[in-house]
């Protein structure tokens, strides 16, 4: 135990040494908080729509068929009230409703105006705006020209009254930014003995080759930690973004994220032999998957079919939506359990593989 | 005492064979070198010493604990020193020293008396960064960490290259003396002059020990009588010499001309051929032949 706490205490001396890492590793995500989420634009293709609709009458009707025929939407769900439309949300399976007013076409026939709300989930402020967009233009070309002055659409965003783009990109940069520590970090600095030939003397020594590998891990660990707390601290005085749901729940999700990660990280350095080569694997293999494929950016529900099973082994992709739920929308543990699942599995299968892959020798 | 032995040790790398079955016992408090050139094997032969690398075939043991089977038992008696390590250059000379004191699960302090004469060098700089040292000082740190356990068996890859002379003469006064306190040594070099300073010595080339004896023995074994050659133009002596019928070789070494004859010819010979040449100040003289003579020798047959 001595002579792990030694090798830890020998890890952050190197850490803290190199200065300019360091001030990158914890200035990165203070940058990136701040300066992301500017316009990233979204298409809307096939979403998923649910429809409540008290009125069932010529012209709802007409809406709704018009709304399941163009290429936007898809009319999944009928439902009877407001607490179905809630939970469809909270299980992210649609992505706009559609509310009309009760007695919708004899108001709009008697008094020639007529209600009807959209309300699209605000978690994602772009691609919301865009839906809300598109659903209100296909509403007012269903009806006849002498009709569309008269129908309100009214928008709302679930839980992101105001749009803000910052919910959207918050668990998306913790996502990243968690990945990048522990995954090319820690594959870096093991490559890096590997390099020196101080990894020759560490295996000749009597410590066993797994703990060589975790005192590697541990600062890692530690300032992924400091990260995941200076972004929570930033997004919620700085950008507003409070943390809905429980934070233990939000902590425990990333430090299950975080593991995965560092397994990830030694992986890549069972398997290359230089830093650059460290740099590359991480960089092209996990930082881009990353930023293309875990919704970060592109929703995933616009991607072509392919890449959305595609983005499934993006461990970011079940990282970031829980993230998105939990902080933004606020739910349970229980709506979470998908994510927090395949989250263990991959950690589960990367960290044996790794440990099976470690080599003992050179 | 057996401290290292293995037999028919074999390794290759794809189609490049490594090692071609080499054998050996080292005694406790023995200094062996294994002497050879770039490529012959060294670096190879002492990781699988180190339980770093697998052989192909042929067993090796340390302390009596066999490098594959039960390569924890030997990883807690030995002290390695790969050529290419640096230390971490980021950390000072006394943390670097205690990092690998901690690493082995000892203290500075336990095992001070062993390199203390070592460490008491390098002691004005202990809040040095290591990667600041100079090349000579670096080895001695390096040989510090690989003590500082008391290992059983010091394996030294290459220890004093890339060192000044003087150095090198003050690092194996320093094998000498951790010998002296019954550690077993193993070091590989490539200089041949160090042969000299090793109680043992294997000469290597091409993954196979070409011999294996004392280094005075090794020099005596050499069949012929060896000479020494001279002259004022020196840099075109050595076409001249190699012109004469009768001369067996001719190579240069140092500052002179190393030369053996076949039998039907000698020194006067070559003293009027070279004459006939145009050469001047022709010296000619008897010189004992070196370890590095018969390790040319030995490869040439080979």
């Amino acid at each position: 135990m001595k002579t792990f706490l030694s090798f830890i205490h020998k890890e952050f001396r190197h850490i803290l040494r190199d200065r300019r890492t360091m001030l990158i590793l914890l200035g990165m995500p203070i940058a990136q908080i701040l300066l992301f989420g500017f316009a990233i634009s979204t298409e809307v293709k096939n979403s998923r729509v649910a429809v409540l609709d008290p009125s069932a009458d010529v012209a709802t009707r007409r809406i709704v068929e018009r709304l399941d025929a163009s290429a936007y939407f898809e009319v999944a769900h009928r439902v009877d009230c407001m607490e179905q439309v809630d939970e469809l949300f909270r299980r992210g399976e649609i992505a706009l409703a559609v509310v009309f007013s009760p007695y919708f076409a004899s108001e709009l026939q008697h008094t020639g105006e007529a209600r009807l709300q959209l309300i699209a989930d605000g978690t994602e402020p772009n691609q919301a705006q865009m839906v809300a967009g598109y659903a209100a233009q296909v509403v007012q070309q269903a009806l006849p020209r002498g009709e569309r002055q008269g129908v309100t659409a009214c928008v709302r965003y679930l839980f992101n009254p105001q749009a803000k783009s910052a919910f959207n990109f918050v668990p998306g940069v913790m996502g990243m930014i968690l990945l990048l520590i522990c995954a090319m970090m820690t594959s870096v600095s093991i490559v890096r003995e590997k390099e020196l030939g101080s990894m020759e003397v560490l295996l000749a020594s009597p410590m066993p080759p797994l703990g060589i590998v975790l005192a590697k891990a541990v600062p890692y660990f530690v300032l992924s930690g400091v990260n995941l707390a200076t972004i929570l601290l930033l997004s919620r005085y700085v950008l507003g973004v409070p943390v809905q749901g429980s934070l233990a729940l939000l902590s425990g999700i990333s430090l299950l994220y975080i593991l995965l990660s560092l397994s990830l990280g030694l992986l890549i350095s069972n398997v290359v032999r230089s830093q650059m080569a460290a740099v590359l694997v991480s960089g092209m293999g996990l930082i881009m998957p990353t930023i293309i494929l875990s919704g970060l950016m592109f929703p995933i529900e616009s991607m072509p079919e392919v890449l959305q099973y595609l983005s499934g082994i993006v461990p970011a992709r079940w990282y970031i939506s829980a993230v998105r739920k939990v902080m933004i929308e606020g739910v349970e543990m229980f709506h979470v359990w998908r994510e927090i699942c395949v989250l263990a599995g991959m950690t589960v299968v990367l960290l044996t593989t790794s440990i099976v892959t470690f080599n003992k020798r050179l | 005492m057996v401290r290292v032995s293995f037999s028919e040790l074999a390794k290759s790398y794809g189609s490049q064979q490594a090692l071609k079955g080499v054998s050996l016992t080292v005694g406790a408090g023995e200094l062996f070198g294994i002497i050879g050139p770039d490529g012959a094997g060294k670096t190879t032969l002492l990781r699988i010493l180190a339980s770093l690398l697998l052989p192909d075939s042929g067993s090796a043991q340390v302390c009596g604990y066999d490098v594959v089977r039960q390569y924890g038992e030997v990883r807690r008696r030995l002290g390695y020193m790969p050529g290419c390590f640096s230390l971490y250059q980021d950390l000072t000379v006394e943390e670097n020293l205690q990092f690998f004191a901690r690493l082995f699960g000892t203290t500075v302090q336990r095992n001070y008396d062993l390199i203390a004469d070592i460490y008491g060098q390098l002691a004005p700089f202990k809040d040095r960064r290591a990667g600041k040292l100079s090349g000579g000082m670096k080895q001695k740190l390096a040989l510090c960490c690989a003590l500082v356990h008391r290992p059983e068996v010091l394996l030294l890859d290459e220890p004093t290259t890339g060192v000044d002379a003087v150095s090198r003469q003050e690092f194996w006064q320093m094998l000498d003396r951790i010998t002296a306190q019954g550690i077993t040594v193993v070091a590989s070099t490539p200089y041949m002059d160090e042969a000299a300073r090793c109680h043992r010595i294997a000469l290597m080339q091409s993954g196979r020990f070409l011999l294996v004896d004392e280094p005075h023995q090794v020099a005596a074994s050499f069949p012929f009588v060896m000479w020494g050659v001279r002259a004022a133009a020196m840099h075109r002596l050595l076409n001249d010499v190699r012109s004469l019928q009768g001369v067996q070789s001719a190579y240069s070494f140092g500052d002179s001309l190393h030369v053996t004859f076949a039998p039907s010819c000698g020194p006067g010979q070559l003293r009027s051929h070279l004459a006939q040449c145009g050469h001047t100040e022709v010296e000619i003289a008897r010189v004992p032949p070196g370890v590095e003579d018969v390790f040319i020798y030995l490869d040439y047959e080979g």
